[in-house]
């Protein structure tokens, strides 16, 4: 998406109250900007409000208050459907529990990306098959993602969330159902991600995996802190 | 597009009316048809178990109306062409005997001139008395020379009103009869006895001390069997050497159809001042039963069908609904990937509709067999409007629809947020 100057991420003051009796604010003036090119860890305990913040940044959830603004675009004055393009198009998912289809190949799961985003189908195939080719599990594109160790099934998700060209990357919990050794490669696959440039969130609870982030901040109770 | 008046900080990404410009995700219509299709097939087993109540159903429907159709119009006994076609006139019986001159000489052209008539002709027996016939005047003490044969006379239209075809030779013409020549036809039986295989000898027969030169054989005739044992001479000869008084019967082939009509006409035609005199002897008409009976029980079978859509829609209502619940992180993604709450939509509505769509195509053979194996079984003629098994699937892809309309709401209803949480 066009300009790569400004920041990819610009919260002002965001809060999210939930309308539970008494109102709960999940999130309460948090102020973050993320330029171009980032990798950002936001830890918190659980219950801290991470979540939400993912959801605001991910453009799933709206603030209640304060500005939201993705790549200069005001995030609040958007429709439900512009919001789904925005996502479709400039942010790539990856989660906890990988979410592939299991009646899948892996292949096809990485095509599924570019099904809402209104592309070409020309060559959806090939781009799918690179963006394979970039985590290094090319040799299990065919596969079905049950057949598939978890290391290997984050990195289709991976691929998945690659294979749109996003501005930013969000993670939620990336490494949280891997084992050390899986975990390692998926954050050097990071870092590797972060050396060409691109924007990356990722929402943790492990301080080891935090720590390997360029930038760090810690969010309890809807608050955020740059962390050190 | 949305007009935004306070916007953002960064200028550079609007039209020229300041319109902020992100596009809504899209979906083509070759995606949404590839995901709910991908969708139905990754559990092929419980797909069928879900369309089993919609096939049931149409199938009782097609198979009711189907068969309520074939039984109304099947037919008494067979459908014979042949029979169907042929009209034979000839004197009524009076005291003694048929009644002399009822039919005219030329009574195959007044019936030619009917619209319907395919072709006619007249045949008379010949008296010949103790007469015997022989291809040889010698008598021979070891063996037989000389038959007892029918003899027959022919107008030249008779040959295609009885559809006779010759194994050899021709048939007399016009000409022939005209000018009382002394040719015969002979049927294969008579051929047979007398000896005669072939007509490039020119062979003859002898009616007492007559000659006849044998100028064709007959192979076969559809009807008037008598025929295939008989020596046919042409009428004129027969009027000159036998003294005939007039055609015994008209033979009539007539348009397929056109029988009853022609057998109205006919004593009309050949005998203006007299029609009485005539006895036509025409087809029956082919009847059609129809069964008050059948109709009751068809109201029945049609209810049942109806109850067993009705199990069928809530049957895929109830497999999407699960399904719905189960792919609750499926959905999550997609929304996180882009989909709208309409795609969400979509997709679990074509899905459904698909189910019911397949069960309509499964129902509608399914009924059509039935009604084709009853048919058989009864040995009457399946009869089945087109529309009815087209219509099936139709009817099961607007059944399968309604049924995912509950399901689809609920999918495009859940949070993204919710979903993606609740694993996957």
């Amino acid at each position: 998406m066009a300009d790569p100057v400004g920041p990819v991420v610009h919260l002002v003051g965001v809060g999210r109250r939930f309308g539970t009796e008494p109102p709960v604010d999940a999130l309460a003036g948090v102020d973050l900007s993320l330029r171009n090119g980032e990798w950002i860890a936001i830890a918190g305990p659980s219950g801290s409000g991470k979540s939400t913040l993912l959801n605001v940044i991910g453009c799933l959830d709206r603030p209640t208050s304060g500005r939201y603004f993705f790549d200069g675009i005001d995030v609040a004055g958007l429709s439900d459907k512009q919001r789904a393009g925005l996502r479709a198009r400039g942010i790539g998912f990856v989660f906890q529990s990988f979410h592939l289809l299991a009646h899948r190949s892996v292949l096809e799961n990485v095509m599924l990306s570019e099904v809402y985003r209104k592309g070409p189908h020309a060559g959806r195939r090939e781009r799918a098959a690179d963006a394979l080719a970039q985590v290094g599990i090319s040799h299990r594109a065919d596969f079905l993602p049950t057949r598939l160790s978890g290391g290997e099934r984050q990195r289709a998700a991976i691929a998945r969330a690659l294979v749109t060209r996003p501005r930013l990357l969000l993670c939620d919990e990336p490494t949280g159902n891997l084992d050390s050794t899986s975990t390692e490669n998926i954050l050097g696959l990071f870092e590797d991600l972060h050396r060409s440039g691109l924007t990356i969130v990722m929402i943790t609870h492990e301080h080891q995996v935090a720590e390997r982030a360029q930038r760090r901040v810690n969010i309890v109770d809807g608050l955020l802190s740059e962390a050190t | 597009m949305i007009s935004l008046k306070q916007s953002s900080h960064r200028p550079g990404r609007r039209d020229h009316r300041g319109h902020e410009l992100v596009a809504p995700s899209g979906m083509s219509s070759r995606d949404l048809a590839n995901e709910s299709i991908a969708g139905l097939f990754a559990r092929p087993g419980r797909m069928i178990l879900a369309v089993f109540g919609t096939v049931i159903g149409l199938a009782a429907l097609v198979a009711t109306l189907g068969l309520s159709r074939t039984a109304e119009n099947r037919i008494i006994g067979r459908f014979d062409e042949l029979a169907a076609t042929e009209i034979v006139a000839s004197a009524k019986p009076g005291p003694d005997g048929p009644i002399p001159d009822a039919l005219p000489w030329d009574a195959p052209a007044r019936a030619t001139r009917l619209l319907g008539v395919a072709a006619a002709g007249s045949i008379s027996a010949i008296d010949i008395g103790d007469t015997l016939i022989g291809t040889s005047r010698v008598s021979d003490p070891r063996s037989q020379t000389q038959f007892s044969l029918a003899v027959q006379a022919a107008s030249p239209g008779l040959w295609d009103a009885v559809r006779a075809d010759l194994k050899t030779g021709r048939f007399p013409d016009e000409g022939h009869s005209i000018r009382h020549e002394r040719v015969a036809v002979l049927g294969p039986g008579a051929a047979t006895r007398l000896g005669i295989t072939g007509v490039e000898q020119q062979p003859a027969v002898a009616i007492g001390d007559d000659l006849y030169l044998v100028i064709g054989i007959l192979h076969n005739v559809e009807r008037q069997p008598d025929m295939l044992g008989a020596v046919i001479i042409p009428e004129g000869t027969a009027r000159h050497d036998f003294s005939l008084n007039g055609p015994e019967a008209l033979v009539i082939e007539t348009d397929i159809g056109a029988a009853s009509l022609i057998a109205r006409q006919l004593p009309l035609a050949l005998r203006p001042d007299n029609p009485a005199v005539l006895k036509v002897a025409s087809p029956p008409e082919p009847q059609r039963v129809r069964d008050n009976v059948q109709s009751d029980l068809d109201v029945l079978f049609l209810i049942l069908g109806g109850v067993s859509l009705l199990v069928g829609a809530i049957g895929i209502a109830n497999v999407t609904l699960v399904a719905v619940i189960e792919r609750t992180g499926e959905i999550g993604l997609r929304r996180a990937i882009g989909a709208s709450r309409r795609h969400v939509a979509q997709q679990f509505l074509l899905e459904s509709a698909v189910m019911g769509f397949v069960g309509g195509i499964l129902g509608a053979s399914l009924g059509t067999l039935v009604v084709v194996a009853v048919s058989a079984f009864q040995q009457w003629t399946p009869v089945l409007d087109p529309l009815v098994p087209f219509a099936a699937p139709v009817i099961g892809a607007i059944i399968g629809f309604l049924s995912g309309g509950y399901p689809a709401i609920r999918a495009a209803r859940m949070e993204p947020v919710e979903a993606l949480r609740s694993g996957t």
